[in-house]
């Protein structure tokens, strides 16, 4: 890495597509985007696992906890093939270990919403019904895509998402349509989390994906599927989709908000401590 | 001085349901155990993650556990003694013939 840490206001598109990738830009474009594209889905579904898996024993209900659990795992699974996946096609022996542990703040290319904290329940559950609808829609998409490792994924990981946009739907309608309080809360919960939702539908900066064409999925065209399910969603627990008048912009390239900073050292520790440590 | 309650509200506003699974078809469901849960829907979902997490079942029921009618530990011995000494109720007083499985 070459660049310094600092935010430019020109954007340097080489920097911001491959960083820190040992992947040339300009002489493999397509190999370049596709690293960055896998890694960035790879890192959605690691930071997010790291997320709820903090819950674990602080869930509301035991049943909640091993749900959250469950959910969390089934995240970490699917980071693991595709970080695996995006060091196979980066080609520089970087393997699943040392994309998730070794890697600095400035090289994850998650999107915000799955790095900040999940503050009470009701937040929790709005980032779970925007990611999981997110999520559910990209594998459908991606079951079609012309790249083996991801179209298999996508197949057997679409149904584990599928639950997960079922489980957050379940407890938005009950905490929208329960009480007064968790109504309000329910509906504090979605305005907290919604100024997250646009960088979920940015197809990135330079060329990107348009080089990926039947690889990948343009995040701009999940867009109305989304919108349709979780207005439904929304209008059925009566509750109003938030109008934020600000918006995150940035993971995609590794611009995040201080919490991925905290959570990074946690999720690191013991690999950094005790390098190859294994059971 | 009054006695804290242990169960938290939200604890005790919670039903409790009894889990039944199928482990695979033709079998009949088995209970399995218990859980917490607001409502049936909710309770489904929490016995699929809680009972079902290694691939114990393809079916799932859940029924309030308020529903069922147990028998009384002090109706134990009208109940089920009178049972014990009749071994003719056994299927054991005749062979199985040969290369019949699965009986």
């Amino acid at each position: 890495m070459t660049t310094p840490d600092t935010v430019s206001a020109t954007v340097d598109v080489t920097r911001d597509l491959t960083g820190d990738l040992a992947v040339d830009l300009t002489a493999d474009p397509i190999r370049a985007v596709l690293t960055h594209y896998v890694l960035g889905l790879a890192d959605d579904a690691l930071i997010l696992a790291q997320r709820l898996g903090e819950l674990v024993t602080r869930a509301p209900q035991i049943e909640e906890d091993i749900a959250l659990a469950n959910i969390a795992l089934d995240l970490l699974g699917q980071a693991r093939t595709l970080l695996g996946h995006a060091g196979e096609i980066e080609g520089a022996g970087r393997d699943e270990d040392d994309l998730a542990f070794l890697r600095d703040e400035r090289e994850f290319r998650n999107v915000q919403l799955v790095e900040i904290p999940g503050g009470d329940f009701a937040v929790t559950m709005a980032r779970q019904l925007i990611f999981a609808g997110y999520q559910y829609e990209l594998y459908r998409g991606l079951v079609g895509s012309a790249d083996p490792t991801l179209a298999g994924l996508a197949a057997k990981a679409v149904k584990e998402v599928a639950y997960h946009r079922d489980h957050a739907r379940q407890w938005v309608l009950r905490l929208g349509d329960g009480t007064e309080e968790s109504h309000r809360r329910m509906q504090a919960g979605l305005d907290s989390t919604w100024p997250y939702v646009d960088e979920l539908f940015e197809s990135g900066p330079g060329p990107g994906l348009a080089l990926l064409d039947g690889i990948a999925v343009d995040p701009t065209s999940l867009r109305p599927a989304w919108e349709s399910f979780v207005g439904d969603v929304i209008g059925e627990a009566t509750l109003t989709t938030p109008q934020p008048i600000w918006r995150a912009r940035g993971g995609r390239t590794g611009y995040h908000t201080e919490h991925l900073g905290h959570l990074l050292p946690e999720m690191q520790y013991l690999h950094r401590a005790h390098p190859g440590a294994s059971w | 001085m009054t006695i804290p309650d242990p169960a938290p509200p939200a604890r005790r506003g919670w039903p409790l349901w009894e889990v039944f699974v199928r482990a695979r078809r033709g079998l009949s469901h088995q209970h399995v155990g218990s859980l917490h849960a607001p409502d049936a829907a909710m309770a489904l979902r929490n016995a699929r993650d809680v009972y079902t997490r290694r691939g114990e079942g393809v079916s799932i029921w859940v029924v309030p556990s308020s529903a069922v009618t147990a028998s009384s530990p002090d109706e134990k011995d009208p109940f089920f003694d009178p049972a014990m000494d009749k071994a003719y109720r056994h299927p054991s007083f005749y062979d199985v013939p040969e290369g019949v499985s699965h009986l």
